[in-house]
């Protein structure tokens, strides 16, 4: 075999695993559908009225449903992190690292069926999303790319969340850490209000959160805009799909090496 | 071929020498720090091809380290390594193909079956999805798992995981298979099948090495062993060996009245060949001698059937733990004599 089919195998063996582990904790899928639905229908009736800055004629539901898309996967991506130290903490990884397998697959799989499950929470999402009144504006094709931006991003927070799981070692410390981390980023963003009610420190760097480019980049390719609630002008937000590329770029590109060499000298217990 | 006696500061026994075999492990001079814990303090080892070797040593001694040192988890500070004839630094995953790991505590997914878990286990040896599992089937079956073989591996028993987790590390049927305490846990018929499971992989010409609280473990299937203490060797040899060491064999006696223990002493020193131990506490007294059965018969003429206060008699030779207990007390005091700033080596996150 050669090591890249070798790498694959060992990666989708480790993928099975993890979802076993969905399918035998029906909890798991309850709780990854059930926590969007409840996002959603929190911010379209609770908030909805109260959250103000839209000029009328603009649908909160059209506005919205991008941004809880958005955070809800952000926040997905950290159970990477938790099951990575679960898997410390129980000397699994003790166990994979005394095998002849590929030093990524752990990873690899791990990030690849927290992916699927963040797949299945933005279907959810769209579903419920589709029954208060989001609608999607735009072709399949742009649609579609709208989902996979979406997921992209997540997938390389999902890398970074493995190293903090391998270097925290507790699951529950890295839950709480990580949230420290992806409120403050998924909040001061454009997810749920227009960046003008952002006093100007805070605004600038909303503009340039990747969070935002996210963001808009959904509302873009799902044709959530409007020209009522003109874009902000900086750079990362007229060119949103791009600026969010360039992220998902830097983040793998620095994470997937240092995950990788944590998982080499991890040691459980 | 890689066979060297090594003197190091220990007492050491010559016993037979594996020179000209060849030795599936060997270990030198290995050094492992943990921050200003020195684990592993110059440890030297050498384990022949098809052996089996017990390491022995008090809690925090160092044993968990030296395998996970040789099953490639943890890299060595210094010394040299080599597993199956490759250097673990250099080789790791051709090591890793050769071995198989039980660790000191069952490392197995709770969440997929007996049989899931070591189909796992197998593909990730790369051993092809049919081959994994068959050698899932025989391995569940030859471990008395079969019945749970479908059972999500949390519904398992302490001892069903440890039975697991060693299977795992059989899927591969491996040269060199390191096994930590693998019987801890268990109770003591699978303990037993335990035992004959793995002699049947020693005769089978695997060679393992074995750490173990249990002495009568060690005694009854290691060809030969190490104890450590603190990161160092301090006595190697095969058992009988080890027992020579600490003294042969020993009359003793136990009274129901202590005060009747001065005139036994009287009478009895004759036949040793050291100095008496009288136990008041445990009414006991226990006479170094050398010879057979006689020397019950001659004890018994001296004391001149004054008899009526002895409540056992008996002639016994050291057991290991009588070895264990003596070499690592003495390493202790002489530990704790050369250097009073040493205190007791923190027992920090090595164990749970
Ligand atoms: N990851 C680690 N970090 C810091 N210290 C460690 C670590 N692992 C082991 N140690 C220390 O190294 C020493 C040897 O530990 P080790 O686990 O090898 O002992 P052991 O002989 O296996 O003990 P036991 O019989 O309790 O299993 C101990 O002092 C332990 O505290
Ligand atoms: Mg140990």
């Amino acid at each position: 075999m050669s090591s890249l089919a070798a790498t694959l195998s060992d990666s989708v063996v480790i993928t099975k695993r993890n979802l076993i582990k969905v399918k035998r904790v029906p909890d798991l899928i309850v709780f990854a559908t059930l926590s969007p639905i409840m996002f959603v229908l929190l911010f379209r009736y609770v908030f909805g009225g109260a959250i103000g800055g839209l000029p009328p004629g603009v649908s909160y539901a059209e506005f919205l449903l991008p941004g809880i898309f958005a955070q809800t996967i952000v926040l997905g991506s950290t159970t990477t992190g938790a099951s990575i130290a679960e898997d410390l903490q129980k000397g699994l990884i003790d166990r994979f690292r005394s095998l002849p397998m590929a030093r990524s697959a752990v990873l690899v799989g791990r990030t690849v069926a927290d992916l699927g499950l963040n797949a299945i929470s933005i279907v959810v999402m769209g579903l419920t999303g589709l029954v208060v009144g989001w609608r999607i504006n735009s072709s399949v094709g742009e649609a579609v790319t709208g989902f996979l931006v979406l997921l992209l991003f997540a997938y390389a927070v999902s890398w970074l969340m493995a190293l903090v799981g391998l270097l925290v070692r507790t699951p529950e410390v890295v839950n709480n850490a990580s949230f420290i981390v992806i409120f403050p980023l998924t909040f001061v963003a454009n997810t749920f209000v227009p960046l003008e009610s952002f006093p100007s420190v805070l605004r600038t760097f909303a503009e340039w959160n990747p969070v935002s480019a996210v963001v808009q980049a959904a509302r873009d390719l799902f044709g959530n805009t409007s020209p009522l609630a003109p874009v902000p002008d900086a750079w990362s937000l007229q060119h949103p799909v791009l600026y969010t590329l360039i992220w998902v770029v830097l983040i793998l590109a620095v994470f997937v090496p240092l995950s990788v060499r944590g998982y080499g000298r991890a040691a459980g217990r | 071929m890689y066979a060297k006696e090594k003197t190091g500061g220990e007492l050491s026994v010559g016993g037979p020498s594996v020179r000209g075999m060849t030795n599936a492990i060997v270990v030198e001079r290995l050094v492992k720090r943990f921050g200003a814990t020195t684990a592993l303090d110059g440890v030297d080892l050498t384990v022949a091809e098809g052996s089996v070797l017990g390491l022995l040593g008090p809690n925090g001694a160092g044993k968990t380290t030296v395998v996970r040192v040789l099953a490639t988890l943890l890299v060595a500070d210094g010394g040299r390594v080599e597993v199956a004839g490759l250097d673990v630094g250099r080789h790791a995953d051709q090591v890793r193909a050769a071995i198989g790991l039980t660790g000191q505590y069952a490392a197995v997914d709770e969440y997929l079956t007996g049989f899931e878990n070591l189909e796992m286990v197998g593909r990730l040896y790369r051993l092809g999805k049919r081959e994994s599992r068959k050698r899932a089937g025989e391995l569940l079956e030859r471990f008395d798992l079969i019945d749970a073989a479908n059972r999500p591996a949390k519904t398992y028993s302490g001892g069903m995981r440890r039975r697991l987790d060693i299977a795992a590390s059989l899927i591969n049927r491996p040269r060199v298979l390191f096994l930590d305490e693998p019987t801890t846990g268990l109770d003591p018929r699978s303990r037993l099948a335990m035992w004959e499971f793995i002699a049947e992989l020693a005769d089978g010409g695997t060679t393992i090495l074995l750490t173990t609280q249990y002495l009568e473990e060690a005694d009854r299937l290691a060809d030969r062993m190490v104890v450590i203490d603190r990161g160092r060797v301090i006595a190697r040899g095969t058992s009988d060996e080890l027992k020579a060491q600490v003294g042969g064999q020993r009359l003793e006696f136990t009274v129901t009245d202590a005060a009747v223990l001065p005139r036994m002493v009287e009478r009895l020193r004759p036949l040793g060949v050291d100095d008496p131990v009288v136990d008041e506490q445990a009414r006991r007294l226990s006479l170094p001698v050398s010879g057979g059965a006689e020397v019950l018969a001659e004890a018994l003429r001296l004391l001149d059937g004054d008899t009526s206060r002895i409540f056992d008699v008996g002639l016994r030779r050291p057991d290991l733990d009588d070895v264990f207990l003596a070499l690592t007390g003495r390493a202790a005091e002489e530990v704790a004599s050369d250097d009073d700033t040493t205190a007791e080596p923190a027992m920090t996150g090595g164990a749970r």
